[in-house]
């Protein structure tokens, strides 16, 4: 396996289309990393560049000591799992995993023992027999992965593997995938849209958003503290609420004039947005102590929690999560107030984290 | 009033039994969500209702009086689907006038109930541009108005939601909440978000193979689902099951572990049963008596909290901790079980014991 370092990555189409503004990242050598951000972020982009499918306009990739840049795809010593399965039809779920050995001309003997491997590990065993189209999309999708597998590549690129497959399916292979990348050790470079699988599997996750890089950090890092605003707005669900703050009598004040801790290091004179997560709220009887007035808005029961959207003073939604105990009505007055240490703070004009 | 309501709804599509004998009651002015995965016979229901699909036997009822053999225009009832099909030439006002048009309404009436609903949905300051102009969000807000403005016998939406980003679809699903309160008609939406449905419902028909599992509240279907299908559909993540039996008065279980029998069961004992756990009624931080050895298989961190996924043997047992929980994989630990929590399905029948969990 190998580390990936991705330097000054730069990508415009002859169009004039930017894909990739500048992408800088290092992936460590049997990390799991991802990639994470909304569609046209550069982010399959990026990854399609490292695999070789296309040619960036400047920046260089190296895959452990070697600088890819010149290589094709057949030489990088890489192996890319799509959404879309892309089985042969024709051939059993045994002969698609063997094909890229047989292609290599690899000895019969090891192309078994390698698919044989691969089955094991994916417990594959029964489905090794069949078609394509007799296997369920979670099933082909393992056999797709079970492919990209025998060949012991470098580093796996995955982009959006889970997309098309429904939510149960999706969980499973999320925890398929983790335990195959942990087993082998492997490095794997992951994209995905979806928040929760990239905080799930992650062991670091970049969010992209216009070709740019705006965080590198570990999912509790992105997490807890976003480093600009579009990040806040795009981990955690319910997002952030992101609130219009004033400092005032040294505190800070949010909607309906709601006090919430002061960060220490909070610039002067500048507009400023509090990130407050819906677990950082409470929604209390109204005229409770601390608390601001609001209206329940709608009420969100899940099951394991309840969000609720109170609406402060000013037409201000915020969103609060509540134990599944909790019992507001739509429509009645509450309280909300804010419990826990101060929330990242960031520049309204900047965007980015500054306390 | 706005009632409708479905009885032995059946529609076959060649040899696929797409609805199997569906009944529906949805009271006046009720949220009431269609909720099941892809197949389950849900858009069919919808269509069904609004009568542009013909049954092959059953009926459609609106305020006690029977549709079935009316035309789609005949029953009042407006759709909202996932594709927003505006019309692009038109501006946001035309598109949302347009029903009115077709009913040739007075100018005047028409300008003032556009307003109204604009106004409604936040979308005053659009009226003038054209869908082009507009992002999905607005597009899904304008969509919704078109078919406000015409305030029919009840809504029919059609997974309205499913095309947008994250962050829009959990804002309009408030809005969506919201609306439905201010005019207090019927909505009947349908939808394979588990979240999506439970966090707007007021009442969930849960729909699999063409037919109705169950029909309740969020809580009621998420504290007593009344099969081991609609305890795993509903939830997330999703609901932990383990093989067991009654022993005496033990619960054990296929990979080992013994707990206390849940107060009220009523099983005969080796019976082949599930244990039903769901992840926020399990434990590795909490100590207690009733516990289950397992190992480490790994970490999930989703920010406000992490789900340790634990195997139990060759079966896994999903745990929600708090966000700061450690363990590495392959570490031993012990699960404490809240028992008074605990959901039992015959293993066979896939049915609730009645008597046990809450």
């Amino acid at each position: 396996m190998a580390g990936i370092e991705i330097t000054s990555l730069h990508m415009r189409y002859p169009d004039g289309t930017v894909a990739v503004e500048e992408v800088d990242l290092s992936v460590r050598d049997g990390e799991l990393f991802v990639m994470l951000g909304p569609s046209g972020c550069g982010k399959t982009t990026t990854l399609r560049a490292v695999a070789g499918l296309e040619r960036q306009t400047s920046g260089t990739i190296r895959i452990g000591d070697t600088p890819v840049d010149d290589l094709p795809p057949g030489e990088r010593d890489i192996a890319m799992v799509f959404q879309f399965y892309a089985l042969y039809p024709h051939l059993k779920a045994r002969d698609n995993v063997a094909f890229p050995l047989r292609a290599e001309g690899l000895p019969e003997a090891e192309v078994r023992r390698r698919v044989e491997d691969a089955a094991r590990m994916l417990q594959l065993g029964p489905l090794m027999g069949r078609r394509p189209q007799r296997l369920s999309g979670g099933e082909q999708q393992r056999v797709a992965l079970a492919r990209a597998l025998v060949r012991r590549p470098r580093a796996f690129l995955m982009d959006e593997p889970l997309t098309n497959l429904d939510a149960e399916q999706r969980t499973d292979m999320r925890a398929e995938i983790k335990h195959l990348q942990r087993e082998l050790g492997a490095t794997m470079v992951y994209v995905t849209h979806d928040q929760v699988e990239a905080m799930s599997l992650g062991h670091r996750i970049a969010i992209l958003n216009k070709g740019r890089v705006e965080q590198v950090g570990t999912p509790m890092e992105v997490y807890d503290r976003p480093a600009s605003l579009f990040c806040a707005a795009f981990i955690g669900s319910p997002p952030m609420n992101l609130v219009d703050v004033e400092v005032a009598d040294g505190a800070l004040r949010g909607p309906g004039g709601i006090a919430l801790p002061v960060p220490s290091g909070l610039p002067d004179g500048r507009p400023l947005v509090a990130g407050v997560r819906p677990e950082a709220l409470e929604v209390t009887a109204p005229g409770t102590d601390g608390a601001v007035r609001g209206r329940v808005a709608s009420v969100e029961a899940l099951g394991d929690e309840t969000i609720y959207v109170v609406e402060c003073e000013g037409e201000h939604d915020v969103r609060v999560r509540m134990p599944p105990t909790a019992r507001f009505a739509a429509d009645a007055p509450v309280g909300v107030r804010h419990v826990g240490g101060p929330p990242p703070v960031y520049d309204r004009d900047t965007e980015r984290l500054v306390a | 009033m706005g009632t409708v309501a479905t009885y032995g709804m059946r529609k076959a599509f060649g040899e696929v039994q797409a609805l199997d004998g569906v009944d529906l009651e949805v009271p006046d002015g009720a949220f009431f969500v269609v909720l099941g995965p892809s197949g389950a016979g849900k858009t069919t229901t919808l269509r069904a209702i609004a009568g542009l699909e013909r049954l092959d036997a059953g009926s459609v009822h609106l305020d006690g009086r029977d549709v079935t053999g009316e035309t789609p225009g005949a029953r009042d009832l407006a759709m909202v689907f996932q594709n927003y099909a505006l019309y692009p030439r038109h501006t946001v006002f035309e598109n949302i006038a347009s029903p009115l048009r077709v009913r040739r309404d007075p100018a005047g009436e028409i300008a003032a109930a556009v307003d109204e609903v604009a106004r409604l949905l936040h979308i005053e300051r659009l009226l003038e541009r054209r869908p082009a102009q507009l992002s999905g969000g607005e597009m899904q807000r304008v969509a919704l108005a078109r078919a406000l403005v015409r305030r029919p016998h009840a809504f029919l939406m059609d997974e309205p939601l499913t095309n947008l980003d994250l962050k829009l679809r959990v804002e309009m699903r408030t809005e969506l909440s919201r609306i439905h309160r201010r005019l207090g008609r019927t909505f009947v939406y349908v939808t394979n978000d588990q979240v999506e449905a439970m966090s707007m419902a007021d009442q969930v028909a849960v729909l699999k193979d063409g037919k109705v599992r169950q029909v309740g509240t969020s809580a009621e279907v998420y504290e007593r689902p009344v099969d081991r299908w609609v305890a795993s559909f509903v939830g997330s993540p999703r609901i932990s099951l383990l093989a067991c039996h009654v022993d005496d008065d033990r619960l054990v279980g296929s990979q080992g572990w013994s707990l206390p029998r849940p107060r009220g069961t009523t099983a005969e004992p080796g019976r082949p049963l599930l244990l039903g756990l769901r992840a926020e009624d399990v434990s590795v931080e909490r100590r207690g008596e009733a516990t289950v050895e397992g190992e480490v298989f790994g970490l999930e961190p989703l920010g406000d909290h992490t789900l340790v996924d634990v195997k139990v043997g060759t079966e896994t047992l999903t745990v929600k901790a708090r966000p700061t929980v450690a363990g590495r994989p392959g570490e031993r630990l012990s699960v404490t079980v809240d028992l008074d929590r605990a959901h039992l399905f015959d293993a066979g029948t896939g049915l609730a014991l009645s008597g046990a969990g809450r």
